[in-house]
């Protein structure tokens, strides 16, 4: 799915900085210029650290930026700006984009029942009946595998696992029929033999539905087994894209190799896990030039002057570093 | 044994928790008997020289009339045994000072105190959670400035000072409240069904003393109510803050529901648990702490009818107050439980 469209995409963020009040009163960017674009039925994949602002990203295209948080830029989905208008945000917000969250055990409101929770928004963005968003939420329920589903509805939150509910949190979320997933480290709170059937199930549901999905995770090995084309961001900024298979068979900006290499699967022995040295840096305290400088073992001089331009670098690809690994280290 | 443990456990959750808890309650109040009952005996002061006069308290055959009349010549167990006994055929005694049964007195007392208390209720609970939840949304903003300046003056402001306050602006001064009392001088009570005149007037359909209770109602309620404004405000901003926090209210707003929704379904719901708590302990400080706004409305309830009793050391109508407060105290915990458990399914009775 690398091949440049002629179809504009169905989400498409440009130029989109984000800046936060800090605590001495000034401004800070927490995100930093990043263009990303979401094509009709298509995984997208957001990597980085925490800190790395790619759930502020997801959060402005639901317009919901925490409190004093000021985007600029232009986020066009179907070509209605969410950033310029307000009304398009709302209109948008929960019928055409939906969100799932990571932890299911607290996304879902502990005292209404599923059924509720199920409904409340098909009926407010559908206008239907009670009875007819019913049928929808039982439906959507069976789709995401939850059995007896009629009866699940009249259930509440703590009576399920927390795989159950984040197939419930996902069900509720795709009731209203978006076209847009974004699914923020859905499988981080989970047990990992859970993780495996939320993953197969968000696969699935985008081929049936024709459903594009932003997923965010910090764990490249969730990515690997869903996304199409992958965003690797740092420090504010997206240092790294293209196809999911390049990237991660050929990483070529130094933090998503660090990233990979740090990944205790891949290949054995001969290639040793290996920890990115120091730690992110904290919203305010990017470093000048490029932000990965202090961390990366490439690192030269005009890595500290310059801030690197994301580059295309093949069809699709495209990276922010000066100095090319794959020149510099055989791999 | 067994058999009893198995049919136990046979009946509905709700029945178990009921039944329980009148089980608890009635020991409680048999332990509120007691404790009213040694209390009455150790303070200082002899019910003689309180209810009769100098005279009268000289002459030893008067003396010995009275003490034999209200039981007071026999041992203290055998008095508290024959209170008891008399109790459970619901007969709390004679009082010394209206020389009435204690229940009429409190059949009469008691639904002046629980009307006015359940307006002033209503009132706290309207205007409690109005602001806090404004308070909340507008957090740091004037209008939570605003409220905390109210709430505080409402839980700080002594009640008997803004009820004279209150009486001497609105009724002397302005004339737009009426004067004391449940109704109009001169005015004629509804017939008696619940003895609580708004809504005995309602039942009867009589529409002028409806207004004419409600008009006397008003403002004593709201003195009384200010107190409990100030509480139910606090903690509804606590505890709406919180809930705007949590995960499900952002998922709430993802949904894309409207923000009204968000707020009073999604954010509203876990707060009111801790209202509900909040309310329930307020009402019973009402009806015991109503004695002040009584006094100076001239409301005849039972926080005036206990200050008397008191008083005169009326040992019946003392201890009948108590049990009574207990009873209500204790009626109004369960029902905090019940709506406890109706608002959160997660917690189960029994």
């Amino acid at each position: 799915m690398a091949s440049v469209s002629t179809k504009p995409p169905l989400l498409s963020i440009e130029g989109l900085t984000i800046s936060l009040p800090t605590a001495e009163g000034q401004r800070a960017e927490a995100v930093r210029g990043v263009d990303l674009a979401i094509g009709r039925g298509e995984i997208v994949g957001l990597a980085g650290e925490s800190g790395s602002g790619k759930t502020l990203t997801a959060l402005s295209v639901l317009g919901l930026l925490p409190g004093g948080a000021r985007p600029v830029g232009r986020i066009l989905f179907e070509e209605r700006d969410l950033l310029a208008s307000g009304r398009a945000a709302r209109s948008v917000r929960g019928a055409e984009v939906a969100m799932v969250f990571q932890d299911p055990m607290t996304a879902l409101h502990p005292m209404l029942s599923i059924g509720r929770q199920m409904t409340e928004h098909v009926r407010f963005h559908l206008r239907l009946s009670q009875h007819a968003a019913d049928t929808v939420a039982v439906e959507m329920l069976d789709r995401v595998r939850i059995p007896n589903p009629r009866e699940a509805m009249t259930r509440y939150p703590h009576q399920f696992s927390g795989g159950m509910r984040q197939r419930i949190a996902i069900a509720s979320a795709l009731a209203a029929g978006p076209k847009l997933l974004i699914a923020d480290e859905p499988t981080t709170a989970l047990d990992v033999t859970v993780q495996a059937g939320i993953l197969r199930l968000i696969e699935g549901l985008r081929r049936e539905l024709q459903l594009s999905v932003l997923l965010i995770t910090h764990d490249l090995g969730v990515m690997s087994a869903l996304a199409d084309r992958v965003y690797v961001m740092y420090a504010g900024r997206v240092v790294e894209r293209g196809a999911r298979a390049d990237v991660l068979a050929q990483p070529r900006h130094p933090y998503t190799r660090g990233l990979l290499d740090a990944l205790p699967h891949g290949s054995p022995s001969d290639h040793p896990l290996r920890a990115l040295p120091g730690s992110p840096p904290a919203i305010g305290r990017f470093p000048a030039g490029c932000a990965f400088h202090p961390r990366c073992r490439f690192a030269e001089d005009i890595c500290r002057a310059d801030v690197p331009d994301l580059m295309p670098v093949a069809p699709g690809r495209a990276i922010a570093c000066p100095i090319d690994p794959l020149a510099a280290v055989p791999a | 044994m067994s058999y009893l443990r198995t049919s136990w456990y046979a009946l509905p959750n709700l029945l178990r928790f009921v039944l329980r808890r009148l089980f608890v309650g009635v020991l409680l109040c048999l332990g509120v008997t007691l404790i009213s009952f040694i209390l009455t005996q150790v303070v200082p002061g002899d019910p003689v020289s309180a209810n009769l006069g100098d005279r009268a308290a000289s002459d030893p055959v008067i003396v010995a009339v009275f003490r034999e009349r209200y039981g007071l010549d026999k041992p203290l167990p055998e008095q508290y045994a024959l209170y008891l006994q008399r109790l459970v055929q619901g007969d709390l005694g004679e009082s010394q000072q209206t020389h009435r049964p204690v229940t009429t007195d409190l059949g009469q007392y008691l639904p002046a105190t629980i009307e006015l208390a359940s307006a002033a209720m209503i009132l706290a609970l309207v205007f409690g959670i109005a602001l806090g939840v404004i308070a909340a949304i507008k957090r740091d903003g004037w209008p939570d400035q605003l409220i905390r300046i109210i709430s505080l003056a409402g839980v700080s402001v002594p009640t008997f000072w803004l009820a004279l306050v209150t009486l001497y602006v609105f009724f002397f001064k302005l004339g737009i409240a009426p004067g004391v009392g449940r109704l109009n001088p001169g005015g004629k009570a509804p017939p008696a069904i619940t003895n609580m005149f708004t809504i005995d007037s309602l039942l009867t359909g009589q529409w002028a003393t409806f207004s004419t209770a409600i008009s006397h109602i008003v403002l004593p309620a709201l003195v009384l109510a200010i107190y409990t404004v100030g509480s139910i405000t606090r903690f509804t901003r606590a505890a709406m803050l919180e809930s705007l926090n949590q995960d499900y209210v952002r998922s709430a707003r993802a949904k894309g529901l409207p923000e009204r929704t968000v707020i009073l379904r999604h954010a509203m719901r876990p707060a009111l648990a801790a209202i509900v708590t909040v309310a329930g302990m307020a009402f019973g400080r009402m009806l015991s702490g109503t004695v002040l706004v009584e006094s100076v409305f001239s409301w005849p309830g039972i926080g005036q009818y206990a200050y008397k009793s008191a008083l005169a050391l009326d040992l019946r109508a003392i201890m009948g107050v108590s049990l009574v407060v207990a009873v209500i105290y204790i009626v109004v915990n369960m029902a905090v439980d019940l709506i406890y458990a109706l608002i959160d399914p997660r917690i189960r009775l029994g």
